[in-house]
């Protein structure tokens, strides 16, 4: 997929508006003892729209500034959002998704990678990590809350991303079902 | 054409990959003053007002949210809370009469001027501007830093505004950049503060449990100390006679109260602690900047 310099601005516009809303805001919101965790589900969302190499370079890029804004190690993020994006770009350039429920659970998967990942990551780093049962019951939460805001939040970024996206091969298809391969503009 | 796209596609993820790794072993292998931690704290310190202003803009939907979570599980709490409010109400008479015959005491042996002030400390109120999302590092943001005299290594007590006996210690300050400071939570697996509990029939180190991050322990209790739970653990200070040795933490910090004592009377007895602060809803914090009598 062409990236064009307006969809980079966008993507980066979004990276710094999802890791400071994360951090400043949504961290701060407990509901049954978790909280939302937007980077995975944005992520997620940019892989599923705009593929596998823009997915990866989100998730890296969003993964590095995420570490350095809360002062953790650089670097552990940006690996575990690098897969979840790939994950998701690859999943639109093999299946192409089309059901209402893909973005719950694409969402629902990248969230469970990501935190699993991450888990996973600190036990290899040494770190001496809390492994219990109310951690696994806070991970389920967070990934059952992510599942249930993906909706809207994958609806959300495809409306930022939306205007800086080349031609949906979906939209193509449909228009050419509906208006016999002419844009309604063109047949105008 | 297919197989160009693939290995490019392989090699970026490749790339991303072996970059992250490599970011990762070098700020794990650098010490704290090395370049990846230097670029991390300019980052901090350009990203903080950002960070404050989105706290401050979305606070009313915090609360709202807040107060959704508060409603819901009220209701359990207000049964609990009444059975302790009996108790306390109790100890807090008995505790008059205490206070009373201890002023007469500290007049009669000329200790007036001990230190019973939180002011002489001389806390610095900071507000909440960040928070890490994931149980494994237990550290928030605050939005004051060295500019206002906070530095590595001092004490942060707060208030979670839930009512009763909700202040307390919650961690030190682990990095202070001019305009905001890392606060790492007495949650935090690196993190031991000598304590002890209030009536003094126990000592220790109170450090995170492992397998439950919302739990601490009050680890090293010697076989013949008798903690009971209930009882309320608090800082202990200096207790070295060597200035080297000073405590970073004052004395009779309020920590927790014990839940439960595990292997009671045994060599390795472990008492179980609950915070007294709900860490994940603390909005204002306060640095304890000054050291009063080497914290003794």
């Amino acid at each position: 997929m062409v990236v064009s310099p307006q969809l980079i601005v966008r993507l980066v516009l979004l990276g710094l508006a999802v890791v400071i809303l994360q951090v400043a805001a949504v961290s701060q919101v407990v509901l049954f003892g978790a909280t939302a965790d937007l980077t995975p589900l944005a992520v997620a969302a940019v892989g599923l729209m705009c593929g596998s190499i823009t997915g990866a370079l989100f998730g890296f890029f969003v993964g590095l500034f995420f570490d350095a804004a809360l002062v953790q190690t650089l670097g552990l993020t940006s690996l575990v959002c690098v897969i979840a994006g790939y994950g998701a770009g690859r999943l639109r350039e093999l299946r192409d998704p089309q059901a209402t429920v893909v973005p719950m659970i694409v969402g629902a998967v990248a969230t469970a990678i990501t935190t699993f990942g991450y888990g996973l990551m600190n036990f290899m780093l040494g770190i001496d990590a809390p492994v219990s049962f109310l951690l696994l019951r806070v991970i389920l939460a967070t990934i059952v809350f992510n599942a249930i805001i993906a909706v809207p939040v994958f609806a959300l970024i495809r409306r930022c991303l939306g205007p800086a996206l080349p031609d949906d091969p979906r939209r193509r298809r449909r228009r050419a079902y509906t208006t016999g391969g002419l844009s309604p503009l063109s047949r105008a | 054409m297919y197989d160009k796209t693939v290995r490019r596609r392989r090699a970026v993820l490749g790339a991303l990959v072996v970059s992250s790794l490599i970011l990762l072993t070098a700020y794990f292998r650098e010490p704290g003053g090395g370049a990846l931690h230097h670029v991390q704290r300019g980052i901090l310190e350009v990203v903080s007002p950002i960070q404050e202003g989105a706290s401050r803009a979305l606070k009313p939907v915090q609360d709202l949210f807040g107060w959704v979570g508060d409603t819901v599980s009220a209701k359990g709490d207000l049964q609990e809370a009444r059975k302790e409010r009996d108790q306390w109400r109790t100890i807090a008479t008995r505790n008059a009469s205490a206070t009373r015959e201890n002023a007469q005491l500290r007049k009669t042996l000329g200790l007036d001027a001990a230190v019973t002030d939180m002011a002489l400390y001389g806390p610095k109120t900071a507000r909440v501007i960040g928070q890490s999302p994931t149980l494994w590092y237990a550290k928030i943001t605050i939005d004051k830093g060295s500019s206002s005299g906070i530095r590595a290594g001092m004490p942060v007590i707060a208030s979670d505004g839930k009512g009763g006996q909700d202040t307390g210690l919650i961690g030190r300050v682990d990095q202070a950049a001019a305009g905001t400071a890392v606060i790492r939570l007495i949650t935090d697996s690196t993190v031991a503060v000598a304590a002890r509990t209030v009536t003094g029939s126990a000592m220790g180190v109170v450090k995170p449990s492992p397998g439950n991050p919302r739990d601490l322990i009050l680890d090293y209790v010697a076989k013949d100390d008798t903690p009971a739970t209930g009882q309320t653990v608090v800082t202990a200070g200096t207790v070295s006679k060597t200035s080297e040795l000073d405590s970073v933490y004052p004395p009779d910090l309020p920590i927790g109260r014990i839940t439960r004592v595990d292997d009671q009377g045994a060599a390795d007895q472990t008492p179980h602690l609950r915070p007294f602060v709900d860490l994940r809803r603390v909005q204002f914090v306060q640095v304890l900047t000054e050291k009063v009598d080497h914290n003794r």
